[in-house]
């Protein structure tokens, strides 16, 4: 399977330098910072804090399956174990929301590990069988567990990050907080992916034999990055609960993670910038069915259909490849 | 007793249902190596259509099913040639991202065509039930055992007794090597994924009248044949049998004397030890190679 994605995502073209990714990158997050400033009202700059949480979450997915030739279809799965150890460790426990996050990350690596060590030890399609049956797991203990996680109707009465006197259940306040996270994961896997250890990645969703020969420890990185991916969606879903301060079974069933990796699709396998336009498109999608009602499913696996088949780079190739054509031009 | 008999053939009647969803699932992994998405959506299709037909011109219901199954195998058809074969690439990885899309499309092609309410028909004997050991059998259940072991039969004798069930195995197997003696893979794609998609669909007719069919049984269906295809090791048709059967009889179970809350977990916690303990699946053969 790694070997055939490298082709699905298409030979990179060597792209611009690190400094001036950094730079983009700079300039990308300052602007965002001006959002508070600009939204009309406090359902918009709560919806910003909203694109910063699903930036996250496509950009880990991208990491794994984008850069490395992984499969997870349990994405959400992760990013609601993570909302639910934050949510039920702070409203049953007391537990302090900082200390909860960090506790869920925690708790989704050491999952991913688990699971990952003996399928990622064996070639094709292993981790997407195991993942699959995990994420259909997840789903019925969070709706099975009522005394526990509220069940269906969701769990409720999750409080707020807080520091001091300061209160981030304000969309403002909550808005910087995410913005910083985001820009410090996203500076962080630019790093990686520029790194020795993201080119033993890249070499690993060529061939991972190929790797191996020129002396990757391929399980090890395999498992690590399923690890790390899993760690940063489980931030996701502590950021997400104490945003929402509630949380459902609903968001985090395997539907979402099947839209999750659409979105990965349609932003760009394995391109570093595929993460913002599938990060936006999933943030304005409830939005969209609202307008569109019934036929976004279509519209979606339309899309879905001709970015895997006919647009490998997604949208994030199409704009470099138009961008190449201008400055040649 | 009699409560046992029925748990257990109410757990054979869904088995056989994965079990045919199961089947469908190999044959386009065998021929394509990718893992089809679209494969539950068939299923449904399969029941929607035949309960439009009977409601709608008042068919018999046999013959709404047959119908219902050979519009499925010309969907699978339509489906091949439009989306699969036109690709840029024909990776497996490419394939089994595109079904995740031809998936959502199927769906929300039959929610908007023909509506999102529950519906559903009587079984192919009537609502009648027989009684079995002092246990009441829905008849619908055994036409499912019945019309599962002829499915079964009439697929192993295709793919092992006629000249394009051999091609077909052979491309599977070797495609250079296939090509070489003629048999074109393209072609044979085609075929798998109009049977995979006739198999899904009759499955989804017969087991309308228990379940009630809607535009979203799809993902849950295809799921669970997923599920039952690995149990049984990938690839394999016995297998796929085996596998459908274990899955249906242990949520049948589960539901009958722990809880049926978990009976979903209790499936797919089996399934994730069996591909911890027993990758290949239980009746696969071991061709997983270590990296």
């Amino acid at each position: 399977m790694n070997m055939e994605s490298a082709r699905v995502t298409g030979v990179q073209l060597p792209g611009p330098t690190l400094n001036r990714q950094l730079g983009r990158l700079t300039l990308l997050f300052l602007v965002m910072l001006l959002w508070p400033w600009v939204a009309p009202n406090d359902y918009l700059i709560s919806l910003g804090g909203t694109f910063f949480i699903n930036l996250l979450l496509i950009a880990s997915l991208n990491l794994l399956v984008g850069y490395t030739g992984l499969a997870s279809l349990a994405h959400a799965a992760f990013w609601g174990l993570g909302a639910y150890t934050s949510g039920m460790l702070a409203s049953l426990a007391g537990v302090s929301p900082w200390l909860g996050t960090l506790l869920a990350m925690a708790s989704c690596a050491i999952t991913a590990a688990i699971i990952g060590i003996p399928t990622l030890r064996l070639s094709g399609h292993y981790l997407s069988m195991a993942t699959l049956g995990f994420n259909a797991i997840v789903t019925v203990v969070l709706v099975g567990l009522v005394d526990w996680t509220g069940g269906p109707n969701g769990l409720i009465g999750i409080p707020a990050y807080q520091i001091g006197e300061l209160d981030f259940s304000m969309p403002g306040a909550f808005f910087y907080l995410a913005w910083l996270l985001s820009a410090l994961i996203m500076a962080s896997l630019l790093f990686l992916s520029r790194s020795r250890t993201g080119r033993a990645l890249q070499a690993i969703r060529s061939s991972d034999i190929a790797a191996a020969c020129m002396g990757v420890p391929v399980l090890r990185y395999k498992v690590s990055v399923f690890a790390l991916s899993s760690a940063i969606a489980g931030l996701a879903g502590a950021l997400y609960a104490h945003q929402n301060l509630y949380v459902s079974p609903d968001t985090f069933s395997f539907s979402i993670s099947i839209l999750l990796l659409v979105m990965v699709a349609i932003g760009g396998f394995g391109r570093y910038w595929g993460a913002f336009y599938g990060a936006l498109l999933f943030t304005v999608l409830p939005e969209l069915l609202r307008s569109f009602h019934d036929i976004e499913l279509l519209i979606l696996g339309a899309a879905m259909v001709l970015v895997v088949g006919f647009m490998p780079g997604g949208l994030a190739g199409l704009f470099e490849r138009l961008g190449r054509r201008r400055s040649r031009s | 007793m009699s409560s046992t008999i029925q748990i257990i053939f109410s757990g054979l009647g869904t088995g056989s249902i994965y079990a045919l969803i199961a089947v469908g699932f190999n044959i386009i992994f065998k021929s394509t190596g990718a893992l089809n998405f679209a494969q539950g959506e068939w299923a449904m299709m399969g029941g929607i259509l035949a309960a439009f037909c009977f409601n709608q011109y008042d068919m018999p219901v046999w013959q709404a099913c047959i119908l219902a199954g050979l519009a499925v195998a010309l969907v699978g058809a339509i489906t091949e040639r439009a989306l699969i074969r036109p690709l840029v690439n024909h990776t497996p990885f490419a394939i089994t991202l595109v079904t995740v899309g031809i998936s959502l499309m199927t769906k929300s092609l039959v929610m908007l065509s023909l509506g999102k309410n529950p519906t559903g028909y009587p079984g192919l004997s009537g609502q009648g039930f027989v009684s079995v050991w002092g246990a009441s059998i829905a008849l619908q259940t055994l036409w499912i055992l019945g019309i599962t072991l002829v499915l079964m039969a009439l697929t192993h004798l295709f793919f092992n007794h006629t000249r394009w069930g051999c091609a077909m195995r052979a491309a599977a197997a070797n495609p250079s090597a296939a090509a070489l003696v003629g048999i074109r893979h393209s072609r044979v794609v085609f075929g798998s994924f109009i049977i995979a998609a006739g198999v899904g669909g009759l499955a989804g007719t017969i087991i309308t009248p228990l379940t009630l069919m809607s535009y979203d049984s799809g993902a849950m269906l295809g799921f669970k044949g997923f599920s039952a295809a690995m149990l049984g090791g990938l690839g394999s048709l016995v297998g796929a049998t085996v596998g459908g059967l274990i899955l249906g009889l242990l949520e049948a179970l589960t539901s009958g004397y722990v809880t049926s809350q978990f009976k979903d977990a209790a499936a797919f916690c089996v399934l994730l030890l069996v591909l911890l303990l027993r990758p290949q699946g239980l009746l696969g053969k071991a061709e997983v190679t270590k990296v």
